[in-house]
């Protein structure tokens, strides 16, 4: 039987944007042990990033994907990063995942969200997703929660949208891509299959 | 019409619904919603062609902005 590091040295897990939920999701991953890293986002860093986002002062400007892939590098000098410097639709997900065993979904808007849950069901049925839904403001630890349909897991308070009253604030976007790095490792390390036969709804 | 919504037992009164419907009877408010009926993703561009009936399995989360 493969020990804990070998099968996640041996683990291919995509990004799928990397803001708050990307940038914080593929460190723990990158420190946890997970030996290819597949990240994709458009955006540069922005100064107003930083105050939840992965990234350094010195880093303003840059792409966010290299600024990411230095970073993840610092933490972890053994990993294999691509980073894809491009806007994701339903051909790019399929181009540049199709060899990842999980995909992490951490874009920032609702619609794109459902279209890469909606492509990664199609095209890819027997790949995991692990989505953010419902991550802003502060506080309500025990709102957050992970909820399992099928191949598809979901992790939020699945009710808090960002607005101007309701910024994304540190503690709770880290909490949540914590919670979708842990998801990531107990698919791989517990071998957990596809399916709707054991759907999780503990509320 | 009895549904399984979210693990649990709902009672509507009526044979059949579309997916819009279902989700409006149901108080889906937030425009972007993961749907699967027995187990099979719904897609937006099918809520008004898949519909739900007596015994079927209906699970459905609401996608919130913020990432």
């Amino acid at each position: 039987m493969k020990s804990r590091l070998e099968k996640l040295k041996g683990t291919c897990v995509g990004i799928a944007g990397c803001g708050g939920l990307g940038s914080n999701c593929a460190i723990a991953l990158a420190r946890a042990g997970v030996g290819h890293l597949v990240i994709a986002d458009f955006d540069i860093v922005a100064a107003e990033n930083l105050d939840r986002q992965y990234y350094f002062l010195n880093q303003v400007g840059e792409k966010k994907v290299l600024a990411l892939r230095e970073n993840i590098r610092k933490a972890a000098p053994e990993i294999k990063v691509d980073a894809h410097e491009l806007r994701l639709g339903p051909d790019e997900i399929v181009r540049i995942f199709k060899d990842c065993q999980v995909i992490v979904e951490a874009f920032d808007r609702a619609d794109q969200k459902l279209m890469l849950i909606e492509t990664v069901s199609e095209r890819f049925p027997d790949k995991f997703i692990v989505a953010g839904s419902g991550l802003a403001g502060y506080g309500r630890n025990n709102a957050l929660r992970t909820r399992r349909l099928g191949s598809l897991f979901i992790c939020g308070d699945e009710t808090s949208e960002v607005s101007e009253e309701l910024p994304p604030l540190a503690p709770r976007v880290g909490i949540v891509a914590g919670m979708q790095a842990n998801q990531v490792l107990e698919i791989v390390l517990d071998d957990l299959r596809p399916g709707s036969g054991d759907d999780v709804w503990d509320e | 019409m009895k549904i399984t919504l979210n693990n649990s037992e709902v009672s509507m009164s009526g044979e059949t619904f579309s997916v819009r419907q279902m989700l409006e009877l149901m108080k889906f408010t937030f425009p972007m919603i993961v749907v699967k009926v027995n187990g099979h993703l719904v897609s937006k561009e099918e809520y008004d062609r898949v519909f739900v009936g007596d015994g079927d399995s209906v699970e459905a989360i609401h996608l919130i902005s913020g990432g």
